[in-house]
């Protein structure tokens, strides 16, 4: 048994989200190989190299891939597929792209975020927003799996390098091109890697004053995020957004200010080690999971807490 | 240009979820069920394009048991123009469906599929990137732009970080995330209209496509309960807890 993961990477760097995820391929029986694609990527080639738990590393270094489209990643994935029996990706927004496509052309089905591996065939996954965990088993030979980062502690990237081959693009189709890309800047860490998120929402009554959040967040080294109900708003754009139509999250401390605590919020965040609720309605569901609540205003509570740091 | 919408009929989302005590799945008897919200976004995306020009007639899809008609008839009340209901009773995954809406792309050879991005029970996030697949069409997933520019469509993406911009030669997929647009409610005169609209009942093996499960759900179960903590006082005690107690900050 062999497994492909396909490693994600940025300025240099290989993406947290892999790493976490790559641990999920660790579990199942047989070698990891990875594969990294790109352009001008020796650095990340570098960094991958040294992943704890893969024992060969694939990569392609080619100017057409600079950005990488869904279509032409799934056929340099496809182009050696015969080679593997599992494929995996983290669930982010490339994994989610990029793996059902690879899935239908393998002819098979795919198991989507899964939080655990119970065997060779056999996954745990939430279904219904997270209020359902459903253990499901695949008949399926080759098998194509995304993984829930936030479900797994992260390879560490100290081992000695591991074997690494060139692969080139072959028969890539050309459907469908790279216009732009808009990323929000932003000087406070990614939610998806930070050790503690601080996310307002309807509460915060407007865009501005997620301000207050900031002055907290920059105290506390802490990323920014929001409920669904916030961005629906027009608060702020949905890369903030918490929640099983956004990101999950599992950062060390969860700050929900102005948050009512829906299921479809709690199910992006309530894996977080400490939650603390700030809000004025002591009967919301938010101080149902929260270890630490407080009922006040949070307009008088953030400059208060921002002033304490 | 012909847009097809595939729709799926899920428990209406702001109904409470139960977990069946036999751990075989969730309660579905006598639970309110409706269109899938991205499918709705996708309907309205649909509709939007065709009363700006860029669409002639709108195809609703709806895969499974003799109720998805009422998801059509939905559709059909929004404004898509005629249906398709591929009558099954078996929970069919999102790999079958791929293949049955590949079928029926060949029939109708639409210049755009608009589905939603996941359907709020499965979660599976799947089905248009397979559809892409098998239909060897490009895809933009994610949408919360879509501009069509003679045989392109512009498709502005929600990714991790920010936005995404593609360029896609029609025909295309697209799959329709949250702020995309919002979906409008159907009027009365429309619902009427909606009744004599036509909807074509079909079976899987209509498109000679085997809808047998490949994955089985062994056990579903409810999720770890969190247990509620303390209330504070005020911001100082907050501070002091989450310093020393809890060792966080």
């Amino acid at each position: 048994m062999t497994s492909l993961f396909y490693i994600e990477h940025a300025n240099g760097k290989v993406s947290d989200q892999s790493l976490k995820a790559i641990t999920a391929a660790s579990q199942i029986e047989g070698d990891v190989h990875g594969l990294i694609v790109g352009s001008n990527i020796d650095e990340a080639v570098e960094e991958a190299s040294k992943i704890n738990g893969l024992s060969k590393l694939l990569h392609l270094d080619d100017a057409a891939f600079d950005n990488v489209l869904a279509e032409k990643l799934t056929q340099v994935i496809f182009n050696i597929a015969g080679d593997y029996d599992y494929f995996l990706a983290a669930a982010t927004t490339t994994g989610k792209n990029v793996m059902p496509r690879l899935a239908a052309k393998l002819d098979v089905s795919q198991i989507s975020e899964i939080v655990a591996v119970e065997s060779a065939d056999t996954f745990i996954r939430t279904i219904y927003a997270g209020n359902a965990i459903a253990t499901v088993q695949t008949s399926d030979a080759k098998k194509v799996l995304t993984v829930r980062p936030t479900a797994f502690k992260a390879a560490t990237t100290d081992s000695a390098e591991c074997e690494v081959a060139k692969i080139n693009a072959e028969n890539i189709p050309s459907i469908s091109e790279f216009v732009g890309e808009e990323l929000t800047k932003s000087d406070r860490p990614e939610l998806t890697s930070a050790k503690t998120i601080i996310s307002g929402g309807r509460g915060m009554q407007n865009g501005e004053n997620f301000e207050l959040l900031d002055k907290v967040a920059e105290k506390l080294g802490a990323a920014v995020g929001a409920s669904r109900a916030a961005v629906d708003a027009g608060f702020v754009p949905n890369d903030y957004q918490v929640g099983q139509t956004g990101k999950v999250v599992a950062p060390e401390l969860y700050i929900a200010v102005g948050i009512s605590g829906a299921i479809q919020h709690l199910a992006g965040m309530k894996d977080s080690k400490i939650i603390v609720a700030i809000n004025k309605d002591e009967e919301a569901p938010i101080f149902d999971v929260a270890d630490y609540g407080l009922v006040a205003d949070l307009f008088q509570v953030l400059p208060e807490l921002e002033q304490a740091l | 240009m012909k847009i097809l919408v595939p729709v799926k009929r899920v428990i209406d989302p702001y109904v409470n979820i139960r977990v069946k005590s036999d751990q075989t799945g969730v309660e579905t008897e006598n639970v309110k069920m409706s269109m899938n919200p991205f499918c709705e976004i996708a309907v309205e995306e649909a509709i939007r394009l065709k009363e700006a020009g860029k669409a002639e007639e709108i195809i609703a899809v709806s895969i499974g048991n003799q109720s998805c008609q009422e998801t059509i008839r939905t559709a059909l009340a929004m404004g898509a123009d005629r249906g398709i209901h591929v009558l099954t009773e078996e929970k069919v995954e999102p790999i079958s469906i791929a293949k049955i809406l590949a079928k029926i792309c060949e029939n109708e050879s639409p210049g755009l599929v608009i589905s939603g991005k996941q359907a709020i029970d499965g979660d599976n996030n799947q089905t248009g990137q397979m559809l892409a697949a098998l239909t060897d069409m490009p895809q933009g997933t994610f949408a919360s732009k879509v501009e069509i520019d003679g045989d392109k469509v512009k498709v502005t993406r929600e990714i991790d970080g920010g936005l995404q911009t593609v360029n896609l030669n029609m025909p295309a997929i697209i799959t329709t995330d949250l702020r995309l647009n919002e979906p409008r409610y159907a009027s009365l005169p429309n619902i009427m209209k909606a009744k004599k609209k036509p909807i074509d009942q079909k079976s899987p093996e209509d498109y000679g496509v085997d809808v047998t499960p490949r994955v089985s759900i062994l056990k579903v179960i409810e999720p770890p309960k969190r247990q509620a903590g303390i209330k504070v006082e005020n911001v100082g005690d907050l501070v002091e807890k989450l310093k020393n107690e809890a060792g966080v900050i």
